[in-house]
C-alpha cells in the first residue's frame, strides 16, 4: 500500500484528493492535510458580501465528506517538506502542525510516497501597512477572500446603506490593496455586486463607487488583457471593462500600488511615479498572495527552501523559470505536468506552483515599484489541475507509470470565467467570459494570441443564472454527492 | 436629441472614451426569453471550451 498524501483543501487539493482516493480505491492511502474545518466555494462569497447568500451557504465541514470517501483527514498546516527523508533514513516526510482544538500546536510526521502541494496562497495583508497585520486583515478595510470575512463586509456594508438612508453620502472604495495583486476579478464581482445592491436598497444615488487597481489598464485581469469576437470586430476586453464602469457610472483609478491604509483613506503611488490618496467611508482591497512559508529540508536538515520553492513562496515546477524578459516570454514557459524537478514524487497544483513569469507586462513606476497583476490561477484551472495530477499520480501508485501520464498546462488549456454583475432572479447579470488558451500564444494564434473562437464574452441575466447554478453543482460535487465524478472541472 | 438611456457623462472623462449600451442591448440582457436561449448558448461554449481543454 502506499500513500499519497495532498496539502491544502481548497479546489484543487480536494478536487486533487478526492479524485485520486475514487481512482486508488483501497489499495492505496490518500491522506488530506488542511488547516481548515470548512470546504468554501469562494466564488459565491461575494455574494455573503452584500447579503445575497449566508455563510452557511457557502461552507460546509470536511470531516464527514472525508470520512464518508475513505480519505484520512488531519486538520492541520503542513510547515517542513523533507523530500530526502533523515539521517534515520531516505522514507520522505513532512512535519504538520494540528489546528483543530483538540491537537493545537501539535506536530506529527507523516511519510509519504507521493506529495501535491495544493496549499493555496496566503492572504498577505501585512504586505501593505494598514491593511493588515500578516495574514490577518486590519481594522480599516474588509475583504472577501472568505467566508467570515464576506460576512464581515456584509454587515459593514448594511451599516452604510442605513446611514445613506439617513442623508449621509457614502464614498466606496473597492480594488486591489497592493501593486502585487491577483485576483482582480473578485474586486470587479464585488463592485458591482455593491452598486447593485445599493441600487435596490434605493440609495445608489447617495454613494460614490470608486474601483481601484494596479492593472494598467481596466480588463487587464492578470492575463494580459483579452479580446472577444464581438459585433464583428475583436474588441478588448478593455472596452467591455470600461463600458460596463461607465455605465454603472463608476470611477476608476488605474496603476496603483497602495502602499498605505489608515482610518477612511488609501495613499498610493501610480505608475507615473506620482503619490495621491483616496478618501473612503467603506473599502474592500484584495490583498496580495504569496507563498504559506513551507520550508524544506535535505537528509542532512540543511535548508533547502531556495531550492524547492520561488522567492514568493510558491513551488517551483516544470516550468521555464529563466524566460528572461517579457519579449521573450512564451506559451511553452508555462509548466505541464505540474511535477517538481528535483523530486519526481512532489507536484503542486492551483495557485501553489510558482508561475514562471506574469502574463501580464510587468511595469514599474519611475521610482522602481513594481504596479502589475500576478497571474490567476484559480477556479476552473485549479480544479483542472488538481485532477490531472491526480491522474498521473494514480498511474505511478498502481499502473507503474514512471513519468507523468496527464498534463494541466494553462497554455494549453481554457478558462470559464462568470463574474457577476448583480444578484436577482430575473434582476440579476454577469459576464460570462471563455478564455483559450489562458497564457497567450502568439505563436499559435497570431493577432490576440488566444483563438477568437474560444474566447467569448457577454453579460446578461443567463451568464447569472449560470453562475447561481456552478454555485449548486460544485457544492454538490464538492460534498461527492451521487454523479460527483459526471460533473466536469 | 438626447438619448434616454444614457445619464450624463463628463467630456473628456475617462468614462467619455468608452461604448455606452443603448435601450435595445439593455433590454435583451434581462429579457427573459432571449435569456433563455443565451443560457444555453453559454453552457454549450463552456462544455466545448472544458472537452478542448482536458489532456
Amino acid at each position: 500500500m502506499a500513500r499519497l498524501i495532498v496539502m491544502g483543501g481548497g479546489v484543487s487539493g480536494h478536487t486533487a484528493a478526492t479524485f485520486a482516493k475514487d481512482m486508488l480505491g483501497k489499495d492505496h492511502e490518500v491522506i488530506v492535510v488542511t488547516p481548515n474545518s470548512m470546504w468554501n466555494w469562494i466564488p459565491s462569497n461575494i455574494w455573503v458580501g452584500v447579503g445575497g447568500m449566508s455563510k452557511e451557504e457557502v461552507v460546509f465541514p470536511l470531516a464527514p465528506v472525508y470520512e464518508k470517501a475513505g480519505i484520512d483527514y488531519r486538520q492541520a498546516k503542513a510547515v517542513g517538506i523533507h523530500p530526502e527523508g533523515n539521517a534515520d533514513g531516505e522514507t520522505p516526510y513532512i512535519v504538520i502542525e494540528y489546528t483543530d482544538e483538540t491537537k493545537a500546536g501539535q506536530t506529527e510526521e507523516l511519510t509519504y510516497d507521493y506529495l501535491i502541494n495544493a496549499t493555496g496562497p496566503k492572504l498577505n495583508f501585512g504586505a501593505t501597512p494598514g491593511l493588515g497585520e500578516g495574514t490577518n486583515l486590519g481594522e480599516h478595510t474588509v475583504s472577501v477572500c472568505t467566508a467570515d470575512h464576506a460576512e464581515h463586509a456584509n454587515h459593514e456594508l448594511n451599516a452604510c446603506i442605513e446611514k445613506m438612508k439617513n442623508g449621509e453620502r457614502q464614498a466606496f472604495l473597492i480594488g486591489t490593496g497592493h501593486g502585487m495583486c491577483t485576483c482582480q476579478g473578485a474586486a470587479f464581482e464585488y463592485i458591482f455586486n455593491i452598486e447593485h445592491t445599493l441600487k435596490e436598497a434605493g440609495v445608489r444615488e447617495m454613494a460614490d463607487i470608486t474601483f481601484i487597481t494596479n492593472e494598467s489598464f481596466l480588463g487587464d485581469f492578470g492575463m494580459g488583457g483579452i479580446h472577444f469576437k464581438m459585433g464583428g470586430f475583436a474588441t478588448s476586453s478593455k472596452i467591455f471593462a470600461e463600458s460596463l464602469y461607465a455605465e454603472r457610472g463608476m470611477d476608476w483609478i488605474l496603476g496603483a500600488h497602495v502602499n498605505k491604509v489608515e482610518a477612511g483613506k488609501v495613499t498610493y503611488e501610480s505608475l507615473d511615479g506620482e503619490m495621491d490618496t483616496q478618501e473612503f467611508d467603506f473599502a474592500m482591497l484584495i490583498p496580495p498572495f504569496a507563498g504559506v512559508g513551507l520550508k524544506a529540508f535535505a537528509k542532512d536538515g540543511s535548508d533547502i527552501t531556495s531550492d524547492v520553492f520561488a522567492p514568493n513562496g510558491f513551488m517551483k515546477v516544470d516550468a521555464k523559470y529563466d524566460a528572461g524578459a517579457y519579449e521573450n516570454w512564451k506559451a511553452s514557459d508555462w509548466p505541464r505536468t505540474l511535477q517538481t524537478p528535483a523530486y519526481k514524487n512532489i507536484f503542486a497544483v492551483g495557485i501553489a506552483f510558482a508561475p514562471p513569469h506574469t502574463i501580464s507586462k510587468p511595469m514599474s513606476s519611475p521610482n522602481g515599484t513594481p504596479i502589475n497583476p500576478t497571474p490567476p490561477r484559480t477556479g476552473m484551472p485549479s480544479a483542472m489541475m488538481g485532477k490531472a495530477v491526480a491522474q498521473s499520480v494514480v498511474d505511478m501508485m498502481q499502473n507503474g507509470a514512471t513519468e507523468p501520464t496527464h498534463t494541466a498546462c494553462m497554455a494549453e488549456m481554457g478558462a470559464a470565467c462568470v463574474a457577476s454583475a448583480g444578484k436577482g432572479l430575473f434582476t440579476g447579470t454577469a459576464a460570462a467570459m471563455t478564455v483559450y488558451p489562458i497564457i497567450q500564444d502568439f505563436e499559435k494564434y497570431p493577432g490576440t494570441g488566444r483563438d477568437l473562437n474560444g474566447t467569448t464574452g457577454e453579460l446578461g441575466l443567463a451568464a447569472h443564472w449560470v453562475k447561481h447554478v456552478l454555485h449548486f453543482v460544485f457544492m454538490w460535487k464538492a460534498k461527492l454527492k451521487p454523479g460527483w465524478t459526471l460533473i466536469p472541472e | 436629441m438626447a438619448s434616454k438611456h444614457i445619464n450624463h457623462i463628463e467630456p473628456y472623462s475617462p468614462q467619455f472614451g468608452t461604448m455606452i449600451p443603448l435601450g435595445t442591448q439593455k433590454f435583451f440582457r434581462t429579457c427573459v426569453l432571449w435569456q433563455i436561449v443565451r443560457f444555453v448558448a453559454i453552457n454549450i461554449r463552456m462544455t466545448i471550451l472544458i472537452l478542448k481543454s482536458h489532456h
